[in-house]
């Protein structure tokens, strides 16, 4: 416990004093933590309940043009905004901004959530591959028709309101770092204490048995939506803050990616290890680090990269870091290991 | 919206026409999917990347100045061998192991063929003009390629072709065996993992047919690979595996609803609107099969 205690503060201290240690890494670094976030809120669907979603993008995209639209409409016409494309006749005041941004917050979070809730009863009904592909269709659906819809910009992409003057280039940087890594704390937290009571077995349950779970009077459907909601609650969350920090969302290309961005967090989750707190954490950390690395190299082929990569993940390393790590080292997981029985296994293979 | 459709009923006749004509090509596409997926119980995402680069392939031919029909007849030779490549290299390691391994591994293999074509032949759509005129019928108020109707024929035939190729020839019979059931056929004789790359690269080839009429009748694009994936995915759940009338007529009624979505909701709304309509059928089959307290399965 001592050394947990000694663990976390060691990454709080970290993580306040990064954007003043590498500040030329700042926009990365707040990427990192969005990327933590959304691997963290998918592995609650697809590691510990077993429900593999294509479709967490949804929220996200949902969180990205909600956001931006609450800040711009709260202080001018939207359809106007939208219009004039980059050139702004409007400008926000510094408090008009943060107003905006905070009070977007609050609705990128809250309203995917309500979302998840309404359809999460249609659509957690299916099961396995049908989940699957019915989450990736609304994912993609969800993007073909956000770019036909003119308020927000239809094709040609809306431009979020610019961080106002105060402070410059380095102030824009280190708010947004330090809003996506109170982000990361804050999911973090929320998915330590939900994974410390009976909810997290309960979606275990679902996983390895879900007629098992329900034939022993688990509410299965209840505790299934919930957890869809939590996702969506910060996969919206970070859905906003991503908005504000790339400045212009397009609707096939940031909002609703399922190419880059829909996969990236299965693939992360993956990489780190499904049904682990740290796994998705540490599978953010890597594979940010080897993406921001290689795809400077790769350039115009990361693409190609990314689909080798995909595929090398998956067939060869399902298991992923936390998968290897505790075949490796089962003591350190608070494993029992029978020597006598670890040998006879060994023998077998 | 335009509500056109029901002042002129020409354009009824015309969003039917088109429609069905359209559905039949998209119906030998999910023959393939049905075909892999009760085989070798994989679900392909890359199916409609393999569509595309076959219409690429029919593309090169007419650039050469080739008869882009002829691709009919090269692209899926071509695709075949790219299917028992794929097979060889990434699937043949997904068989027996989840259904979820196997969408994301093939999603890898869709992201990486969409940019390689990209890089290949560029970012423009394309279409390969087959110059074979247009119909015209009554009084000229319906308007069809004649493309279409050749498309929609030389499916047919290979859809026929393949239904006599499984029933009588020897492949075909191991093929049906396997998919009944891998162990028994394993048991008395039949080499399954040749089955499994046979059936992949049949599948392929029948992709390259399509793509090389999609790229005569329609127009070709390196990203426009994942809705001929999701389309034939959507038929193949309203029909079911191995439902071969089913097949063709919801790939008929999956056209005529995209024909008339077009009208209606306009075009930025088609592909949209195939993908919602995914999610509804999907969600109603829940119901519908969650009052026997079953789910899909």
């Amino acid at each position: 416990m001592n050394k947990n205690v000694l663990l976390y503060a060691a990454i709080l201290v970290f993580g306040l004093a990064a954007p003043f240690v590498f500040p030329a890494f700042k926009v990365q670094l707040s990427i990192l933590c969005v990327l933590i976030v959304l691997a963290t809120t998918w592995n609650i669907q697809g590691g510990e309940m077993g429900y593999n979603t294509f479709g967490n993008i949804l929220f996200y995209g949902l969180g990205m043009y909600l956001c931006a639209s609450v800040q711009v409409g709260m202080f001018f016409p939207l359809a106007e905004w939208t219009e004039s494309g980059g050139e702004k006749t409007f400008v926000h005041t510094p408090s008009q901004f943060f107003q905006g941004m905070a009070a977007g917050l609050v609705v990128a979070a809250v309203v995917p959530t309500i979302v998840a809730g309404l359809i999460g009863y249609a659509i957690l009904g299916l099961r396995g591959h049908y989940f699957a592909i019915c989450t990736l269709g609304l994912g993609v659906a969800a993007g073909e028709i956000s770019g036909g819809i003119e308020i927000i910009g239809a094709g040609q992409g809306f431009t979020t309101p610019p961080f106002p003057n105060v402070g410059g280039l380095e102030a824009r940087g280190e708010f947004f770092y330090f809003l996506s890594f109170g982000a990361l704390v804050l999911t973090f937290i929320a998915v330590r204490a939900i994974y410390s009571t009976r909810f997290r077995l309960i979606l275990n349950a679902i996983r390895d048995n879900e007629d098992k779970a329900e034939a022993m009077g688990i509410e299965t459907m209840k505790y299934k939506i919930i957890g869809w909601m939590v996702s969506a609650f910060f996969c919206g969350l970070a859905g906003g803050i991503m908005g504000g920090l790339v400045g212009y969302i397009d609707s096939t290309d940031v909002a609703f990616d399922g190419r880059e961005m829909g996969v990236f967090m299965v693939l992360m989750a993956i990489l780190g290890g499904k049904g682990t707190l740290w796994g998705p954490v540490i599978g953010a950390t890597v594979f940010h680090i080897f993406k921001e690395g290689f795809w400077t190299f790769f350039l115009g082929w990361q693409y190609v990269a990314l689909g080798i990569l995909i595929v090398v993940i998956v067939i060869y390393f399902p298991e992923g870091i936390m998968g290897w790590l505790r075949e490796k080292y089962p003591e350190r997981f608070g494993e029992v290991v029978d020597e006598a029985d670890r040998k006879a296994q060994v023998e077998l293979k | 919206m335009d509500f056109m459709v029901f002042q002129y009923p020409m354009i009824t006749v015309q969003a039917c026409l088109d429609g069905i004509l359209l559905g039949i090509l998209f119906a030998l596409i999910a023959y393939g999917m049905a075909l892999q997926w009760g085989v070798m119980n994989i679900i392909n995402i890359a199916q409609g990347d393999l569509v595309i680069l076959g219409g690429y392939i029919a593309y090169f031919m007419y650039l050469y100045g080739i008869h882009p029909a002829w691709g009919v007849i090269v692209s899926p030779i071509i695709m075949y061998f790219v299917g028992v490549g794929i097979y060889k290299l990434v699937i043949n390691k997904v068989v027996d192991r989840d259904l979820f391994i196997s969408i994301l591994a093939t999603f890898g293999i869709s992201i990486l063929f969409m940019q390689l074509m990209n890089f290949a032949f560029g970012a423009d759509v394309v279409l390969a003009n087959s110059g074979y005129g247009t119909t015209f019928l009554f009084d000229s108020a319906v308007v069809l390629p004649n493309s279409k109707i050749f498309s929609a024929f030389v499916s047919i035939v290979f859809a026929i072709c393949l239904v006599i190729y499984m029933k009588k020839s020897k492949l075909g019979r191991a093929i049906r065996a396997t998919a009944q059931n891998a162990r028994a056929a394993k048991i008395l004789g039949v080499d399954t993992e040749k089955v499994y790359a046979a059936t992949f690269g049949l599948n392929a080839a029948l992709c390259g047919v399509a793509g090389a009429l999609i790229s005569i009748t329609f127009t070709i694009h390196p990203y426009m690979g994942l809705p001929y994936t999701i389309r034939s995915f959507m038929i193949v759940i309203v029909a079911g595996l191995g439902n071969l009338p089913g097949v063709a007529m919801s790939g008929m009624g999956l056209g005529v609803f995209e024909e008339f979505a077009d009208y209606i909701l306009g075009t930025e709304f088609r592909i949209g609107s195939v993908f919602l309509l995914l999610v509804l059928i999907l969600v109603y089959r829940r119901f519908k099969l969650s009052r026997k307290r079953e789910y899909l399965k």
